[in-house]
């Protein structure tokens, strides 16, 4: 068995309005919120690090939980614009919490990572006890704040998300899941070292609406299927906060109630990874009590990876 | 119907244009269709001919231009 028990997270300071990027990129501002539904980002400083920005959402996420750092049994972290490969920011972020021996595993793939990571704690909880899986991002630095740039560099923002897996307790059980990678596709969204050792993300953004419009709804139902659900019966969906209207168009083909997904993209943009916890942190802070109804988590990104998790409220 | 007429008609009603493009004419860069409208006319274009685009096809260079969408049609077809 394996619980969700709490989440956080963990947004820089410093907010970008689309009328601030409008002149970089050369588009206008209510062009860039009918595009994406983004309204503003944040973007971290120059001297914050993945791993910073990952810390202080595991300690945000720790507090909640009343869980010591001592007391964590794997920490995972997804990343896909950390900026070193290797050792990735986990091992950072655990010696930060003053752990030396617990093990730890990054996860190098951006927007669908911290779903893939909510997936392998899920199984790796009964042998750890307690998992903390992280997304902690700095897209700002992988974008093109130029005309050329403009697809990615209106979607994309920082911050970092976390959620405490438990093999004991929780106020949701994962009750299942299903990950897909396709790599035949991975070249129309990607993120590789250019010059100066700088991130760079490329997409080809055609291409990833048609085949997340097509894989997301699919992925959704193959869990529904296996589970005797129908698109109405989760009271929440939690959704990677790609593009608020890539959302709606899930939404529509489930044929599922659009008030029932969870929606951040306005104030915090696109932070690949994160985005899914950073979500599932604000979402479950809005709640009175706990959830009484099953929930639906759901990522797709780079690779190409897209999967979804089926969580349902604790006895 | 002859099939470059049914395609017409698919990106005039998902476009919400009385359009009629050139051949070679990129149907995006003349900006008749966005990601999301891509979307509808490739679902558009399964229900006209009665084909199913699988996922590997699902690249939107393959239905940039009306020549590129009739030839991948006319392939899905024979």
């Amino acid at each position: 068995m394996a619980y969700i028990r709490a989440f956080g997270s963990y947004l820089p300071s410093r907010r970008v309005r689309n009328e601030e990027l409008a002149t970089l990129v050369g588009a206008a501002p209510e062009w860039i919120l009918s595009a994406t539904g983004i309204e503003e980002r944040r973007y971290a400083s120059a001297e914050d690090t993945v791993a910073g920005l990952g810390l202080q959402a595991a300690q945000a996420c720790l507090n909640k939980a009343g869980v010591a750092a001592e007391e964590l049994g794997m920490i995972l972290c997804a990343s896909g614009s950390s900026e070193r490969f290797c050792p990735g920011p986990a091992s950072q972020i655990a010696a930060e919490l003053g752990l030396s021996a617990t093990p730890v595993l990054d996860i190098p793939v951006a927007s669908c990572g911290s779903l893939i990571g909510l997936a392998v704690a899920a199984q790796l909880a009964a042998h750890a006890g307690r998992v903390l899986v992280l997304g902690a991002e700095i897209m700002s630095r992988c974008i093109d704040l130029s005309p050329e740039g403009k697809d990615t560099a209106i979607l994309f923002g920082d911050g970092a998300g976390a959620c405490l897996v438990d093999a004991n307790t929780g106020f949701a059980r994962i009750a299942d899941f299903q990950l897909h990678t396709d790599g035949t596709a991975a070249e129309i969204l990607k993120i590789e070292q250019g010059r100066n050792h700088q991130n760079r993300i490329h997409m080809d953004g055609r291409s990833v609406i048609l085949q997340a419009c097509r894989k997301i709804p699919r992925v959704i139902n193959e869990l529904f299927e296996r589970n005797g659900l129908t698109a109405g019966d989760p009271g929440t969906y939690l959704l990677h906060q790609a593009n608020q209207n890539l959302i709606m168009r899930v939404a529509a083909a489930l044929q599922a109630p659009e008030e029932r997904f969870f929606i951040n993209l306005r104030r915090c943009g696109n932070t690949s990874s994160a985005s899914l916890l950073i979500a599932a942190d604000e979402w479950h802070r809005s709640q009175n009590g706990t959830p009484s109804a099953p929930i639906v988590f759901s990522a797709f990104g780079a690779g190409l990876n897209w999967g979804a998790l089926l969580a349902v409220p604790s006895p | 119907m002859e099939q470059h007429a049914r395609i017409l008609k698919i990106l005039q009603r998902v476009s919400g244009k009385q359009v009629n493009p050139g051949q070679n004419e990129s149907l995006f860069a003349s900006g008749l269709l966005d990601s999301f409208a891509l979307t509808d006319f490739v679902s558009g274009l399964e229900e006209e001919f009665g084909v199913t685009i699988p996922d590997s096809d699902l690249s939107a260079r393959k239905f940039d231009t009306i020549v590129k969408v009739d030839a991948y049609l006319s392939a899905k077809t024979k």
